[in-house]
């Protein structure tokens, strides 16, 4: 209150102050003495002015303190009234007993939609499948998204392998190395699956399914058949993987308290930036876009307190797997720079071609199978592999003395069916620059044999 | 009436000083005079359009360039995938719905009214089946709450990576929602049924293909979930569950279980795919963090950032942001401009309302300096954002999941904003 009196009362002063001078300046140069009196008679005026002022500001002061107390009890109630569940709505009034709205659901209705799985498996019905049958009813209804071997075609989710990854720094979550319960896999795929054709799956389907996606990571042989009686007997590599959310104890009391507010640390450096990645959308934003706001390549700039050195070139983007449950990081390959052929790229290649093998061998004593063996594909002639039947678009090809060499290579595997008009292989292509690069260095490493 | 010497007086020694130096207060001075006011303009002189022109509006097209924005290597399938939010381009704290990004497991479907059903099944004394007429006959409640999706900044877990606010932190809207309390319904179902209530879950389940399902303690189902069929006033939008939603303030958005048909009562969690395998946090040594719900408490600089740059010159700048937590109301932000040497406290738009948004503003004074922006929120539990390193000190960088640290936007001098990480 001390302050704002003081604004009150600092121009009153002043004022008279100033006219006082003034006044006695003007008496001494005209000798008026009754202009003296004028203004002495100003000054009382000004003094009672004064007084009012004060009584003013007194009748203010004893508002403001009332409005001050006002305000603190309004605070106190919204305070009170946030605490009870938030906002300043009002909670609807407390029910005595039921309203008498709605019917009984009926135990057919129930049964339609409670169809659930716990994990100790209740709600199974009753039904059972085993590995042979469900790598056919795999292949065909899900081999499409998730590749004939579980392994995840484009950024559809991986659903085998992956065993001790979890520790990486991009851990491969599938069914095998991540899931804790049998009954989620069960539950997933006869309540969400197949994607496009929810819930068409009948329930031995199902079973046989899941026991091939059992199979396909290890947890049981070629000869294992799934039931609802034996359910419950299947241990997951990860069901001990999982502990209940404990930020509570681990991160809430460490980032608790009054925080740092000056010379919180000596220096800053900058250590990683967006740009060098280039993997945001082009039409973000006009800001984004427009050339004339383009962020210019800064080598080091400098401020008061700030030294903002040039990033390391950032490290593949982050693969975001999850933000949608279909995300694999090969996603991210494409937007990354060329990389170098090396013993990674060789490695990644080596995962793609898993795609590949139903129908191709490659290395040592690589035979034909459904399409030709791969042994030194770069720069051998097309159509040339002895003892395989081609087709005539291939046949073509070897006439006019084509030669496989990357460009053509990746071609074919971008898109198969146009770039040999009549191919008899039936896969669909290798889209990603990523993939197409990692096979080719891949096959490349068998150029020997 | 003390207060409105302060501003006055502040004014008139700001005018003052600034007459002093031969300057006009707060303009440059024009060359020529502006053809905008001095010429006698169409929209001042023909008519509009009339009242008939727009039954349902959107916004004006000047600014078409404010909508949601895919990512579209993130995901197999724009059906199965996300979108952002333009949080750049909004102000105050509500997210219209036109705008306030979307998640779908099978795509968004059309559900008539008609059409709808709610059935609460499980370990209660009556099964019901409500029709959408039956839900709005129960006493409902308003309020405002923020949904963000778990994986918000996601992406930033290893490093800088997507250049704009909007795919930083854009997987969040904050609408008000009209709604029926849950435990109204669980208590028309009746609960004697289930006994001690302690150790009991409510699993809710939509009605999409996915059937997205969650299992949510009953703790928390009889505290604020909300069925809601209203929001900013209107109906839900087919994109956010239309006809009817269920809300679980401050939790990851997951749980909101868009075209709600199922409420049952369990007495475990069902461990649902989107519990176990989604929406679980990989922590450095490979053990994973399940049942994380909550949303920590957050805040990032909407403004200046990439996608909206300083685009006037040095002088006047507001900075402005949004915080929230899962955990009440937020109190306190303090925004840093040179990337957490020094902090300051920001001004909050309004009081923070619980698990709702909250808008802050610093009003700077840019001298044309790079900047290292951030913004850190403080919660009414008094849980501070942490910034990147303490994040992933404390859970290395294995998860996706519940990255809630401290952003920081780079302004150069020619106010073009990046995002980056700093030491």
């Amino acid at each position: 209150m001390s302050k704002s009196l003081s604004q009150v009362f600092l121009p009153a002063f002043g004022g008279t102050a100033l006219l006082l001078a003034a006044a006695v300046f003007l008496a001494n140069r005209q000798h008026a003495e009754n202009k003296l009196e004028m203004l002495q008679a100003r000054v009382e005026t000004l003094d009672s002015a004064r007084a009012d002022a004060r009584r003013m500001a007194a009748a203010e002061a004893g508002r403001a303190e009332e409005l001050a107390q006002k305000v603190a009890e309004i605070e106190a109630a919204m305070a009170d009234r946030a605490k009870v569940g938030g906002s300043l709505s009002r909670p609807a009034p407390a029910q005595d007993g039921p309203l008498g709205l709605g019917r009984s659901a009926l135990a057919e209705e129930i049964h339609a939609w409670d169809v659930d799985i716990l994990p100790d498996g209740r709600g199974l019905p009753e039904g059972r499948g085993d590995v042979f049958t469900g790598e056919e009813v795999f292949a065909e209804a899900c081999a499409s998204c998730h590749g004939d071997f579980a392994e995840g075609v484009d950024n559809w989710p991986v659903l085998a392998g992956g065993f001790d990854t979890l520790a990486d720094k991009d851990p491969v979550k599938t069914v095998g190395s991540y899931w804790p319960y049998l009954s989620t896999v069960w539950d997933y795929v006869h309540r969400s699956m197949p994607f496009g054709d929810a819930q068409s799956l009948s329930n031995d389907d199902v079973y046989a399914i899941v026991a091939y996606i059992l199979y396909s990571n290890d947890l049981v042989d070629d000869e294992f058949e799934l039931s609802h009686e034996n359910f419950a007997e299947v241990r997951m590599h990860n069901a001990d993987g999982f502990v209940v959310d404990d930020r509570p104890s681990t991160e809430y009391p460490h980032w608790t308290g009054e925080p740092c507010m000056a010379n919180c640390k000596e220096t800053v450096a900058i250590t990683k930036r967006a740009t060098f990645l280039n993997v945001t959308p082009e039409s973000g934003g006009d800001a984004m876009s427009a050339p004339e706001t383009a962020p210019e390549t800064t080598t080091g700039t400098t401020t008061s307190t700030t030294t903002v050195s040039p990033a390391e070139p950032a490290a593949a983007p982050a693969p975001t797997a999850e933000v949608a449950p279909e995300v694999a990081p090969e996603a991210v390959a494409v937007a990354v720079a060329e990389a170098p052929v090396d013993a990674e790229l060789v490695k990644a290649g080596e995962k793609v071609f898993r795609k590949c093998k139903a129908c191709h061998t490659v290395g040592t004593g690589a035979k034909n199978k459904t399409g030709p063996q791969l042994n030194a594909l770069l720069g051998r002639q097309i159509g040339a592999v002895e003892g395989f039947r081609y087709s005539k678009v291939f046949q073509a090809a070897r006439e006019e003395g084509r030669v496989w060499d990357e460009a053509s290579l990746i071609a074919f595997l971008a898109k198969p069916k146009s770039y040999l008009k009549g191919t008899k292989m039936a896969f669909s292509g290798l889209k990603k620059k990523g993939d197409q690069e990692a096979i080719i260095a891949y096959l490349n490493s068998f150029r020997g044999e | 009436m003390a207060d409105l010497f302060k501003p006055s007086r502040r004014a008139f020694l700001r005018g003052s000083a600034a007459a002093a130096a031969g300057t006009v207060a707060g303009s440059a001075v024009a060359q020529a005079p502006d053809p905008l006011i001095t010429e006698l303009q169409d929209w001042a002189t023909l008519t509009g359009v009339g009242v008939d022109e727009t039954p349902y509006g959107l916004p004006i097209r000047f600014e078409s360039d404010v909508v949601r924005r895919n990512v579209e290597w993130l995901t197999a399938s724009p059906i199965s995938s996300i979108n952002f939010t333009p949080i750049h381009a909004l102000d105050g704290t509500i997210t219209p719905q036109g705008c306030a990004f979307e998640r779908h497991h099978s795509g968004a479907i059309e559900l008539r009214k008609e059409d709808y059903r709610l059935m609460i099944n499980g370990l209660v004394d009556r099964p019901l089946v409500f029709t959408y007429e039956d839900l709005e006959r129960f006493p409902r409640e308003n309020h405002v709450y923020f949904c963000e999706c778990a994986a918000n900044s996601g992406m930033e877990w290893a490093g800088a990576q997507l250049n704009g606010v909007q795919f930083t932190h854009g997987m969040i809207h904050n609408m008000e929602y009209t709604g029926v309390p849950l435990r109204s319904l669980l208590a028309e179902a009746g609960l004697e049924a289930a006994g001690d209530l302690t150790d009991k879950w409510v699993y809710v389940e939509g009605a999409d293909a996915s059937s997205n399902g969650r299992s949510i303690p009953m703790e928390k189902a009889l505290d604020d979930v909300l069925v809601a069929f209203k929001a900013n006033g209107e109906a839900l939008r087919m994109e956010h569950g239309y006809p009817v939603r269920l809300v679980v303030p401050g939790w990851e958005g997951n749980m909101w279980v868009k075209w709600l048909r199922r409420i049952e009562v369990s007495d475990m969690a069902v461990e649902s795919r989107e519990e176990t395998s989604k929406y679980t946090d990989v922590l450095e040594d490979g053990t994973a963090r399940k049942w994380t719900w909550v949303m920590d408490a957050k805040s990032v600089i909407t403004s200046p950032s990439p996608q909206s740059p300083i685009r006037h010159g040095p002088g006047p700048l507001v900075i402005s942001g949004l915080a929230w937590s899962g955990h009440g109301r937020i109190t306190r932000v303090d925004v840093s401009q040179d990337g957490g040497i020094t902090w300051q406290t920001a001004r909050l738009g309004k009081q923070g309302d619980t698990k709702a948004l909250t808008r802050f503003y610093l009003d700077a004074e840019w001298n044309g300096e790079d900047l290292l922006l951030q913004s850190r929120a403080i919660d009414e539990t008094g849980y501070v954002q942490p910034t990147k390193t303490q994040l992933r000190d404390a859970r290395g960088e294995n998860s996706v999941y519940h990255n809630n640290c401290i952003q920081t936007w780079y302004v150069n001098g020619k106010g073009i904003a990046e995002n980056v990480e700093v030491s």
